[in-house]
């Protein structure tokens, strides 16, 4: 335990407080490139996570592209990417990589948010004389919204791990750390820097969390004991999506009896 | 009135849900679809809303041809109730009764005044207004179905096995409701169920329906009691096992009247004794 | 191309070590995480606190692991062990919540048949629950499988070779076939595991395979009821 001392001995020594190499310099490089890559994420797989939750087309593209993000080894991204683009972009070659890693998480959770909603919520909205933008905006994304946020939050965790490596190809943030205390056989530098890097990820993980705790909150009282029938409480925390699986298929029997 | 013109629906995979059906649905009445499942009751109904589109023949909401009509703002004047109401989950009660208002540009105050005679008119504890639909009990969710489909004060009112999910007892006292709440509205109903006593209870004409989508019968439910067209028919409504041939028999005094078994199904008023 | 010509030993010998160092963890995990899976769904007070706990190891940055991992147990960084318990950790985050899952999607009218048939509580978790949980875990199986061999390459970083040398190595030297062949034999293995496990699964669960369903016809969403289970799988990761 002795190294951890060291750690947190480094951790708070003068150097690491100014200047450019700074942890919080580093922290704020590392969220920065985060935030980045998950809004152009958002903006790129919101829309199609939608049109393919609200059509029903397209899944099987979905679902291969996430797993193969799953499959590509990011580091292997990341070098051949600032190979091409040469290291001196390496900015762009990792925000490429950034947002090609985040784009399949935020997609399926679009989707999968779109297509846990109800058939017969969203047929009662059709037959009320809802548009089709009125049942994806007013009924759809907000009831999906639950499952978004999961998505969002794997895409962030997935986009905060790869920046530590990106650091190997010159991007800064706080895998520097790790990547040089390695070079220079620093290991209370290393350890320093893996210990902000666990709390940025667990505070992150945590903000994912309240706020779907908020959004899902008022919606989440049980049904009372011997209620019968009708919809449950919308379960749309990103954990409970296997709730939703029971549901559709006795539903989707009734269209034309 | 509502008039299916030789309407048919086949659907792409092959199924022929509705062959050629030509039905008067006359106004301020209730009529109600019977069927086992795949009778087509329920494309029937949703041709009416254009939920369905028929593939052949018309149908015409007072000479008007529906297919003309554009499918959002037709939906928006025909009231729709479906088993377990289909609420929104992630609205309020209230929000959910006045959501077509709101779709219709209603101001919000207006709107929820509107919203809570509503919950009175269907028998709705007004406290329940801020609930969430998952708070509430099957049969209080139905009730708020109802209010909902009445938000616009619609002439049509279409329900699609409204009462399917509820327990009997609830679903009786559904069903006495909506024959209270249809003595004052006057609405024109269309109301599909699988269920023929709910058919006899609450039809002014009833509609058999055969698998396949062919009508069986059609008429007032004494019509077909006394009637049956055929054998499937007298099938359906109990006729043949002899539930439905009553005779009385005297037990002590009081006239009971039994089924064709021999099953006591109720005692003659006149027959009871005055305490 | 040559220089897949001219090393094509080097990147067998890798392709062999990546493999070695991708199965163990995967196999640790799913040891692991099938009885804490049927822990988190036997007792269901136990749930919430231990998918949230093991839930939170799956948030750690897998350098960041190979880092903190060693001082804790008392191994050398440069040490095989270090990666293959940082991803067996993975493994274990990520496949419990899946068997959670997995054994709370059996049916529970087949199980309480099999209780009154007379079945023992230890010989219906072997003769019911298991195999009728099979399909959903080795569905998380498979998800495990690929990412782990992903995250094998990350070791490089801290020392501990594997195809992921071919990308440190490829970019000091500027060798873009290096780093590709690198990509594409992960690919290649990742791959292959997920077929093994599939093909293991018909094997073992020939029920599992259904009959092509015959679809429904719906003027929107035709599609909306096939294959929900992967839907979840996607999102749990």
């Amino acid at each position: 335990m002795n190294l951890f001392r060291e750690a947190f001995a480094w951790l708070f020594a003068p150097e690491q407080q100014v200047g450019a190499d700074a942890v919080l310099v580093r922290l704020g490089e590392h969220l920065l490139y985060t935030a980045i890559a998950v809004v152009i994420s958002a903006v790129i797989a919101i829309p199609i996570g939608y049109w393919i939750g609200h059509t029903g087309r397209g899944k099987q593209v979905a679902v291969a592209c996430s797993g193969a993000a799953r499959a590509l080894p990011s580091l292997g991204l990341l070098t051949i990417l600032t190979l091409l683009v040469g290291v001196g972009d390496a900015v762009l070659a990792a925000t490429v990589v950034f947002v090609v890693l985040g784009v399949p998480a935020v997609l399926a959770g679009a989707y999968a948010g779109v297509e846990s909603v109800d058939p017969d919520v969203v047929d009662a909205a059709r037959a009320m004389g809802m548009t089709e933008w009125q049942i994806l905006l007013r009924v759809e994304a907000p009831i999906g919204l639950g499952l978004l946020l999961g998505g969002l939050r794997s895409a962030t965790l997935q986009i905060v791990a790869t920046a530590v490596l990106a650091a190997y190809v010159g991007l800064g943030g706080l895998g520097i750390y790790i990547i040089r205390g390695i070079a220079i056989r620093a290991y209370e530098q290393m350890l320093g820097g893996a210990l902000v890097i666990v709390v940025l990820a667990l505070v992150l993980d945590g903000v994912f969390a309240l706020a779907t705790w908020l959004i899902t909150r008022a919606r989440r009282t049980p049904v009372r004991p011997g209620d019968l029938g009708g919809p449950g409480p919308a379960e749309t925390a990103a954990g409970t999506a296997q709730d939703q699986t029971s549901r559709s298929p006795a539903a989707a029997t009734e269209g034309s009896s | 009135m509502i008039e299916f013109d030789r309407v048919a629906k086949r659907f792409p995979d092959g199924t022929e849900a509705v062959r050629e059906i030509t039905l008067t649905v006359p106004s301020r009445r209730t009529t109600v679809l019977v069927g086992s499942s795949g009778s087509g009751k329920t494309t029937l109904l949703r041709m009416v809303n254009r939920m369905v589109e028929p593939s052949s023949g018309q149908v015409r909401i007072d000479d008007e041809d529906v297919a003309t009509l554009n499918p959002v703002t037709l939906r928006r004047r025909i009231g729709y109730v479906l088993q377990g109401g289909g609420l929104l989950p992630h609205r309020r009660v209230l929000d959910n009764i006045v959501t077509v208002l709101r779709l219709n540009g209603v101001r919000r105050r207006s709107a929820e005044e509107r919203g809570l005679e509503l919950m009175d008119t269907v028998g709705l504890d007004r406290a329940l207004a801020r609930r969430y639909p998952g708070q509430l009990s099957g049969g209080q969710q139905q009730r708020v179905g109802v209010a909902r489909a009445l938000a616009v004060d619609p002439n049509i009112l279409l329900m699609d096995e409204p009462f399917g999910a509820v327990d009997p007892i609830v679903r009786t006292d559904l069903q006495n409701e909506l024959l209270r709440l249809q003595s004052t509205l006057d609405k024109t109903v269309l109301f599909v169920t699988h269920d023929i006593e709910e058919a006899f209870i609450l039809g002014d004409q009833v509609v058999i329906l055969k698998p396949g989508g062919v009508i069986a019968q059609q008429g007032t439910p004494a019509e077909i009691l006394a009637d049956p067209a055929d054998d499937f028919v007298a099938t359906f409504i109990g006729a043949e096992r002899g539930q439905r041939a009553l005779r009385v028999e005297d037990h002590n005094g009081t006239q009971v009247v039994v089924d064709g078994r021999g099953r006591p199904a109720g005692v003659l008023a006149e027959g009871v004794p005055r305490q | 191309m040559t220089w897949v010509g001219a090393n094509i030993a080097q990147v067998w010998n890798l392709s062999v070590l990546h493999l070695w160092l991708s199965v163990q963890p995967i196999v640790i995990g799913f040891v692991i995480a099938v009885p804490l899976g049927l822990v988190a769904w036997r007792y269901r007070w136990l749930r919430g606190g231990l998918l949230s706990v093991i839930g939170l190891l799956y948030t750690i940055p897998s350098l960041a692991l190979f880092v903190l991992l060693p001082p804790v147990i008392g191994i050398s960084v440069l040490a095989d062990a270090n990666l293959v318990i940082a991803l067996s950790i993975y493994a274990v985050a990520l496949m419990t919540r899946f068997a959670a899952d997995a054994f709370a999607a059996v049916d529970p009218v087949v199980r309480r048949s099999a209780v009154a048939i007379g079945y023992s509580s230890w010989r219906r978790f072997w003769a019911v629950d298991l195999p009728l949980a099979g399909p959903a875990l080795l569905a998380g199986l498979r998800v495990v499988a690929v990412s782990t061999v992903s995250l094998v390459t990350v070791g490089i970083l801290v020392g501990i070779d594997s195809l992921g040398l071919l990308f440190t190595d490829g970019l000091q030297r500027g060798i873009l076939a290096e780093i590709a062949t690198g990509i594409v034999m992960t690919v290649v293995i990742a791959l292959v595991l997920d077929l093994v496990i599939a093909l293991a699964g018909r094997l073992l669960m020939p029920w599992a395979r259904r009959p092509p369903r015959r679809r429904r016809w719906l003027p929107w969403r035709s599609s909306r009821t096939s294959a929900r289970g992967a839907t979840a799988a996607e999102v749990a990761e």
